[in-house]
Parts: C-alpha cells; structure tokens; sequence
C-alpha cells in the first residue's frame, strides 16, 4: 500500500492561483445592498440619545429594536450583545447597522448620526476579575516547604492580531421564510446557532454556507457569529441581500485579538533542581468574556511545558476591562504559557549555573508520565530523539558555545513544547458531539458531509486523499464541497487542531464500513464521536486527562542582533515535529512553515497595543507582521509517532506550529544580547532596554 | 466624468466615469474580474496587484486618471500565458498556496520580477516579493516555486 504522507497537488489549486476561486467579497446579487457599521466613540458609558438623520428612500437601520430573538451571541461565555441597547463597554463597540444600495451615502449617513454619550471612566487595569481558577498537583504550594532556594520571574506577552489577508465579511439573503449566510468562517454551526439564537428562528430556517476563506487562524471562529447574528437580523427585518464587509481599518480595530498575558512563576528548588512551581495567569478578556476561560484553560493546563513537574500549584484570572474583546487564535493560550515556562525554566537552569539543555532535558516528559492535571502521556514521547534531530541539523552544541561568548551578537535558541490536540477536557463528548457523513451515490461517487473547512490548511485535499485511501479509489471520486448546513451535519468547529485528528478519525471510521458495505448501490454512513473510554476529565477540578492525545515539537531559531540598531535577523530556523502521521506531507510541512512564521512573527515582529481602549495599530503599515524579506529559511523534520485514534495516526498539526516560534527567538536572542528575556514581541527597544539595565 | 482609455487583459476599453476611482474597483465591479482581492486597501498587502506595462501595481493605490493611455493586464488576462502555466505547476509543485487569497497577487510579482530578473538568487527573490504579505505560508514554499519557476521556464523571460 502507499504511503498516504506522500504529497500531492492541491485540489484547490488551479482555482486560487488563476484567481477564479470565490472569496466572500467576490460574491454579487442582484439588488445586493451593503451595510456599514456604527460604532460607539467613547469605551464606557450609555447612549443618551440618537439623533438620526432624515434615510433616503431605500435606505435602513438595524439596531438592537429589531432583535426578535435574544440580543446576545451564543458563545461558550454569553455576553456579547448582538448590538448595544445603551450600555457601551469598549471603544467602537457596534450599534447599529446602516444598509442601502450607496456605499458614498452609507458613509455620510454614518456622520451624520449624532449620539450622545454619559460618559463613566473605562477600566484598563487587570482587577476586574471574571473568572478564576485553581488546581493543585501533588503537593501543591506545600513543596515549597522542601525547597531550599525559590526562583521567581515574570513574564509578559502582547496583543497578537490574526492578519489574516482577506478581512472578515458575510452576505446573507432571504431564500422563502429563510435566512441565508454566506461567509469567510471557520465554523458554520458556530454562526447557524447563534443566527437562530437572535432571530429567534427554527433550525430549518436559518443556513450557513462557507465561502472559500482567506486565512482565518481563530479570528473568524467567533467573530464572524457576531456579524452573521447582526446581518441576519437585518435580512430577516429587510428581505433583501445584503453584503457586510470589513475593511482592514474596522477589522483590526475591533475583530477579537490573541490575550495579553502575565505569568508569574515561582520554582522550589532543592539540589539543584525543580522539584515544584507555583504559576499564576492573568489574560486580559477585553470587554466580554466569551472564550477567555477555555483560553486560561489551555494555558494553565500547559503549565510545565513539555516537562513533568510532580508538584504545581497552579491559578489564572480572567480580567474584564474596557477594550476590545479577545478570544480566538491560533494556540488558543498554549502560546502564551509556552513562552513563559520555557523561559523559566532556561532562566532557572541559567541561576543554578547549570547547562540549560541538560538541565531541561532531565525534565522532559516520558511516556507514563503524569500531565499537570494527573492525566497520563500514555503514548511514546519521541522527544530526546527530536532534539538530537534538531542539534544534528543545526548544529546547535557548537553554535550555542561560540555565541555565548561575548560580543558578537549572535545567538541560538531552542524551544520545547506540545499542543493537546482537539478540545480541552470533556469538550468534544459533552459539547461538540460531532457526527459526519459519508455517501456512496449510484455512479460510484463518495461525498464527505462535514462541517470542517478548508481556511488554508488543505482540509480539501487532505480529507479526499484520506477517504480516497481507504477506500482505494480515485480522489476524482472523491467529493467535498464548501460546508452548507442544510446539507452537512454538524461534525464541529475547525478549531482546536481537531479536523484531521477528530472529523478525520470519524471520516475514517465511516470509510471503513463503507468499504464492507462497498456492493449496495447507493447509501449513507453516519458517525457519532465517542470518546475513548480512558479518557476522564473533571472540568471543574481539573482532574484527568485533559486532552486524548499530544503533537510534539521542537524548534530551533539562529539570528543576528544588529549592536547599533537592535534590529533583530532572523539566520535560519530548524525545527522537528511528531504529529502522529502526515495525511499529506507537504501540506503538513507548508502548516509548519506558516506557524512558525506566526510564532516568530509574535516573539520579535508583530507590537500590538492600545491606548486609553483604542487599538493604535490600525492597518498594515502599522502593524507589522513578517514579509519574505524578515523571515529566513525553514528546514522540518517530520516524525512518525502513530496515534491509535487517529486516521493513520494523524494528530494535531496547525496550533503546534505556531507555539514554539516566540520562546526559540526570545532564547536566541537572550544569547546574542547575553541579557535575559521576560517579555515579547523582543523589540530593538526593548532590547535597548535590557542592554542599558545592567 | 472623464473619458479614460486604457488596455485591460489585451482589450481596448473607453470608460466614461470618475478618474478618482481606484484601478481596483473598475477591475473588480466594471469588469467583474475578482483576481485582484482587496486585502487592505493601502498598497501594503499586494494581494490587489496586476501589471501595469508589464510591471507590478498594487491597483488599490492607482486612480484610474493614471492608467489612461496605459496597458493593464489582471491574472485572468495572464493566466492565458505560458510564463502563467510555468508558474502555477512551480506554485502547485512546491505547495506555494494555502488560503490563495495572496496568490494572484504573489503570481503577478512572480511574473513582473522574472521578467525583470530571469534567474533571481534568493534574495532578490525575497526583494521581489516583499511587496506581497501572505500570512499563512511564511514564504518558504512560495521562494522555493519562484526558484522552480525561473528554472523550469528557462528561456520565456
Ligand atoms: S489591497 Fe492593495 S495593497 Fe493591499
Ligand atoms: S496563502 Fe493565505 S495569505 Fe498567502
């Protein structure tokens, strides 16, 4: 049999490169009108009064008066008005849509609407605390009794903005007593539940069909429920089509961004190691809470890294403040902590005059070890091998002793990590509860019915190759259009580094009995997700096994410090990845370069802030993400480490990726500034910084 | 109201509208070609780009005033080109597209910077593409098929 990792073309490719491809802006319908957005101008208060404009024929306002349903978006936290009544909580909050056929008058419509606010003092500082959580690990904070030395550090991470190249957009239509979405997501029956939720519909009435997506990475998985709940309020009130699309200016000021963080450690020390740390999270919510506590989660959960610390004490805080609401991206908090411990633990191995490689290698997690919530690593850890792959290929022993001597301004970094694959805990039993279809027509032809799209990860191709490889067929043969839930079954969110591992097992289970039942003419297998039965997790207490299965990854990162400017220059980047099995290997190793591009990118490049509420980056010359010129050349290594429960072995891919790039380059550059890193982005000013302070 | 004449995609066009409007817009609603996609509006993203005489133009920072008299040529006009199959196998060889919201626009800068540069070195490749963002797949592999490009279509440029 082949080897299904063997690459092949894209499926897609021929339609995005001509161009032909259809993006959400790319859609036109007759009598299409276009709506535009009011947003709030101050980022807390009340709306005291409206005084609107006399609307042209043709012209309309939608606001929360025409919210049949509930006026708040069904998320995992609900707290997200569909549109404001009075209260304002972050600046640009929307209130309104304004809709006609003339994008000119739109805008001059939008002046000319006068709101007056009673403007209170918006909270920025962290003490308003929302959500909380702790858990202990053996001991808990009682090892510290042991200890004979405490080493404590903090560390801080930014905004992070997706950036995705196509910005957010929908056009919804009516189709008789229907509502029809069409847009740029991630999740189709994210938005359909929140749809029905505020237009207060029955299921058949509302259906979401996904357009080709340009990029997404998190920022279109509960943002787009937002505006597809505020255009289909419109749709249903006017019952015409109507197009919603952001320009980059309005979507990177309020579209939802990664979570500033600050992590304080504490590490008991006794010989000359770590027997246990204490760890404390706080990441800024902005204004709603939404997916804030499954983020604090994630990070939490990762607390030690990729290694096994027997005794944790372990808290984090949720923090509503008066900016804009964060949630989705790309490592979803795994990013976040990654940075923070495994600088720690380098610093610490670094304060005991201890070798930091071997310090942290003694530290690795093996197989049976126990996660930071008592679960179990029940399957091999290929690590010790993936770091010798990864010295080897870059030759880091020789690098790291060279640069370490003063004064050239060269450095290597090495970082460790993995990502829990699929949702956090009991999420996928309990919540998501994903079914897939699969269907075998007359002519021989098998449709995949899932809910899980292509953004750019090649989930078009990959699960036709999939379906195409177990039943031994042609992968013409092999159907798979953009998701339509009037047509598809509801198989989840693509979120979590789930599709391949999670749809993609269901896929595979289903192909499975299609292939026994190869002979009857036409039919359909359904799957239901069951958990495997080892898996136990108290949510609440944060007991069990938080994740069925862990992706590994080790990256290595050289640059060059300019000694004037502090500009960073990235040399090149090694980096080595068990991801159970590769669908495709090409598509896996185009994930790896594009995840570490964002996680380099998030380490050194890419400064995100606010001022008083306001976002000061508001496009791209002022936010800066990598272009060819900053990144450098990306060599990976793939490792086969089948998991059981996979399709071939396949785990998760796309989160890993991104989550070791900002500790790899914040290490290499601690190395060629000889000064410790406790925050990113790593900017020439902050390095300034850290070269000044001694 | 201006007339403004111009060459798109190898046809002679005569527009009578306003000469403010950006060359992207005329393409994408008067001509209904979406090759071109707006990714920020601002000239910092590259995925609006076509061929102006041959090289490349972000056409969401080009009134249209400016292309009287000048030829345009989108990626659906290009793609009727060998340059344009050499390229797409390169693309599609080296796994160079993944959402493919850049990729016209990376195409285009392929083309303008081969025509330019035959057989750039890595680092005019990457000057040669830094006027285009793409974020999903850090460049990598889209180097790698301008490399295949140049080499595969030896001769054409
Ligand atoms: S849309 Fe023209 S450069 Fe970005
Ligand atoms: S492929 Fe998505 S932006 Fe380049």
């Amino acid at each position: 049999m082949k080897d299904i990792s063997k690459s092949i073309n894209k499926v897609d490719n021929d339609e995005k490169i001509s161009g032909s491809a259809k993006y959400i802006a790319d859609f036109v319908m007759d009598g299409m009108l276009y709506a535009m957005t009011k947003r709030s101008t101050i980022s807390k208060g009340e709306i005291v009064k409206i005084d609107y404009p006399q609307l042209p024929d043709g012209y309309y306002i939608i606001n929360h008066k025409d919210v049949q349903g509930k006026n708040v978006i069904k998320v995992i936290f609900e707290d997200w008005p569909v549109f404001t009544d009075k209260k304002i909580s972050y600046l640009y909050e929307p209130i309104m849509l304004v809709i006609g056929p003339d994008k000119n008058i739109l805008t001059q419509l939008l002046d000319s609407i006068q709101i007056t606010y009673k403007e209170e003092t918006p909270l920025f500082d962290w003490t308003d605390s929302v959500i909380d959580y702790h858990f202990d690990k053996g001991k808990g904070n009682r090892i510290f009794d042991q200890a004979d030395k405490v080493i404590e550090h903090t560390y801080h991470t930014g905004y992070q903005e997706q950036a995705y190249i196509e910005p957010q957009g929908f056009i919804g239509y009516p189709e008789g007593d229907k509502t029809t979405l069409i847009g740029s997501i991630q999740c189709p029956y994210y938005v359909k539940n929140a749809v029905k939720q505020a237009i207060g519909e029955k299921d058949e009435n509302v259906r979401v069909i996904q357009s080709t997506v340009g990029g997404a990475f998190g920022g279109k998985e509960e943002y787009p429920s937002l505006i597809g709940c505020q255009l289909a309020v419109a749709v249903k009130k006017i019952k015409k089509p109507i197009k919603l699309i952001f320009e980059r200016e309005e979507d990177m000021s309020v579209t939802t961004k990664r979570h500033p963080s600050k992590t304080v450690f504490k590490a008991a020390i006794k010989d000359r190691k770590i027997i246990g740390l204490k760890a404390h999270v706080s990441i800024d919510a902005g204004a709603t809470i939404g997916l804030s506590g499954v983020v604090l989660s994630r990070a939490l959960l990762a607390v030690s890294g990729a290694y096994t610390v027997d005794h944790l004490d372990v808290s984090g805080n949720v923090f509503r403040t008066n900016t804009v609401p964060n949630g989705a991206f790309r490592g979803f908090g795994a990013p976040q902590m990654f940075f923070a411990v495994d600088m720690f633990v380098e610093h610490v191995a670094k304060e005991l005059n201890q070798d930091p490689l071997e310090f942290r290698k003694k530290m690795l997690v093996k197989q049976g070890d126990r996660t930071s919530t008592n679960g179990l690593f029940r399957d091999p850890v290929l690590m010790p091998e993936m770091i010798e792959k990864a010295i080897k290929e870059s030759n880091y022993l020789k690098k790291i002793e060279d640069y370490s001597k003063k004064g050239n301004y060269k450095g290597i970094g090495m970082s460790l990590f993995y990502h829990g694959c699929g949702f956090t805990g009991s999420g996928e039993k309990d919540v998501i509860k994903a079914k897939v279809k699969l269907k075998k027509d007359k002519n021989k032809k098998v449709y995949i019915l899932v809910a899980a799209v292509d953004m750019g990860q090649g989930v078009k191709t990959t699960f036709r190759k999939l379906i195409s490889h177990m039943l031994d067929i042609d992968i013409k043969d092999v159907i798979y259009h953009n998701p339509d839930t009037d047509f598809v079954p509801d198989s989840g969110p693509t979120v979590a580094s789930r599709t391949m591992m999670i749809v993609g097992g269901l896929l595979a289970r289903a192909a499975k009995e299609m292939k026994k039942r190869w002979n009857e003419e036409e039919f359909i297998v359904m799957k239901e997700y069951e958990q495997p039965d080892y898996i136990e997790y108290d949510e609440k207490h944060f007991i069990g096994d938080a994740y069925p299965a862990y992706s590994w990854g080790v990256n290595i990162v050289e640059v060059e410090v300019d000694p004037v400017t502090y500009q960073v220059d990235l040399k090149k980047a090694w980096s080595v990845y068990d991801a159970g099995k590769a669908i495709d290997e090409r598509v896996v190793l185009g994930q790896a370069d594009g995840g570490l591009a964002q996680g380099l990118g998030y380490g050194y490049l890419e400064v995100m802030n606010h001022k008083n509420g306001k976002i000061m980056q508001k496009n791209m010359t002022d936010y800066i993400i990598p272009t060819a010129m900053d990144l450098c050349d990306m060599d990976t290594f793939l490792f086969d480490n089948p998991y059981a429960y996979g399709p071939y072995g396949a785990k998760g891919v796309g989160e890993l990726t991104l989550i070791g790039g900002a500790p790899a380059i914040a290490k290499a550059i601690e190395n060629a500034i000889g000064k410790n890193v406790f925050k990113i982005p790593v900017t020439p000013e902050y390095i300034m910084e850290l070269i000044n302070h001694d | 109201m201006t007339e403004i004449k111009f060459t798109l995609n190898g046809k002679k066009q005569i527009l009578n509208t306003d000469p403010n409007r950006r060359l992207l817009d005329v393409i994408r609603e008067d001509f209904q070609l979406t090759g071109p996609k707006e990714g920020c509006g601002e000239g910092e993203c590259g995925a609006c780009a076509v061929l102006l005489n041959g090289q490349i133009v972000n056409s969401c920072s080009v009134p249209l005033a400016n292309v009287d008299g000048q030829d345009i040529v989108t990626i659906e006009g290009f793609s009727s080109t060998k340059q344009y199959h050499v390229i797409k196998e390169a693309f599609a060889k080296a796994g160079g597209v993944q959402c493919g919201f850049c990729t016209p626009g990376m195409i285009i800068a392929t083309q303008s910077l081969l025509s330019e540069n035959p057989h750039p070195d890595d680092y005019e490749i990457k000057i040669g593409l830094s006027g285009n963002l793409c974020r999903c797949t850090g460049y990598n592999l889209i180097i790698k098929a301008v490399k295949t490009a140049s080499k595969d279509g030896d001769g054409l440029w």
